[in-house]
């Protein structure tokens, strides 16, 4: 073992009790990237209009931030099943799944709320009108 | 009363019982060791109060009670000058975490001056923002959807806030007692607080400015 090595052993030992994620340039290189290119493009799918549908460019751009969670999860908040014996990605599974019931939960109970209690008749109703 | 009992095998005598459910010989747990854990976990609850407001948001998003909407109201390109200052925040804070691992108290300090300053300019531009959005009428008592939407990136915009305060904070530890272990940690923990905010921004310009946009 050469000595530069063994001493980076030795600042190991008697350092930080803390068990930090060992984090690289690279790592960090790749994220930004990666996150301004998830950015520009729905922001550019939205100021241009280029899909013309709109119920794709939502469907696109919520694909979009999913995908750049993910990425700011793995390279930034530096995330794996083996950090802190995986308890960090279980609570986190945890989290979504509360996240996911309470999200979808509001929005449809809320959704056909507005939608049975609506005062006025739809375009659809007016249309059936003779 | 007594229930009969039923005799133990000699392998599980009391004292392994009591042994399987306390555990007599405790490893020795270092100063701080569950620290990252615990605020992870205190950053996950946090994650739930922000999907309850971009519930709400979900949900009186479209009550506009004959006000401004979104298309009204919101600049595009001022949101991507803003989400660019967070990402370039996030890659600063990104090189003081190298600079922690190498060591160098010096570069840590600078890349923590340069995280602030870009949080500072993200906290400019959104209270410019809102002082703009006021200024036209469009308050949080104008509509339900003015109501959530200030709700939520308001408490994004606190977070940021408390982010800063805890940056300074930080710098004057750091200032007096260099990279020890505690100021290690909180390196550390910081770096997930900034991080996740910037996460939770993601949800923001996403459902908030761009899809508020296409709607």
């Amino acid at each position: 073992m050469s000595a530069a090595h063994e001493a980076h052993d030795l600042h190991h030992d008697t350092g930080h009790g803390i068990d930090a994620p060992h984090v690289s340039l690279r790592e960090y290189a790749t994220g930004f990237i990666a996150s301004v290119v998830l950015t520009a493009i729905p922001f550019w799918l939205v100021m241009t209009g280029a899909l013309g549908d709109k119920t794709l460019t939502a469907l696109t751009i919520a694909l979009f931030a999913v995908a750049q969670v993910i990425v700011h999860m793995i390279f930034f908040l530096h995330m794996n099943a083996k950090a802190e014996g995986g308890w960090n990605l279980l609570a986190l599974i945890f989290t979504i799944i509360v996240i996911v019931i309470a999200l979808t939960g509001s929005l449809w109970v809320m959704y056909h709320l507005n939608h049975n209690m609506m005062p006025q008749m739809t375009a659809h109703q007016a249309d059936a009108l003779p | 009363m007594s229930t009969p009992q039923q005799p133990l095998p000699a392998s599980l005598s009391g004292a392994t019982l009591t042994a399987g459910y306390y555990d007599l010989n405790e490893h020795d747990h270092p100063e701080g060791g569950s620290t990252l854990l615990g605020f992870w976990i205190y950053l996950m609850s946090d994650c739930l109060i922000f999907a309850m407001l971009f519930a709400a948001f979900g949900v009186l998003g479209g009550n506009f009670a004959a006000g401004p909407g979104p298309k009204d109201l919101f600049d595009l390109p001022l949101v991507a000058l803003n989400t660019a200052m967070l990402l370039f925040s996030s890659m600063t804070y990104g090189f003081a975490m190298l600079a922690m691992q190498r060591g160098t108290k010096g570069p840590v300090i600078g890349w923590l001056i340069a995280t602030a300053l870009f949080g500072a300019a993200f906290l400019s531009i959104e209270l410019y923002e809102f002082s703009h959005l006021i200024a036209e009428g469009a308050t949080p008592q104008r509509s339900a959807f003015l109501s959530a939407f200030f709700t939520l990136v308001g408490t994004h915009g606190l977070h940021v806030t408390f982010g800063l305060v805890w940056l300074a904070v930080l710098l004057v530890q750091i200032g007096q007692r260099g990279l020890c272990d505690a100021n290690r940690r909180r390196i550390l923990c910081l770096s997930m607080f900034w991080h996740f905010l910037d996460v939770i921004w993601i949800g923001v310009f996403t459902f908030v400015y761009l899809m508020g946009m296409v709607r």
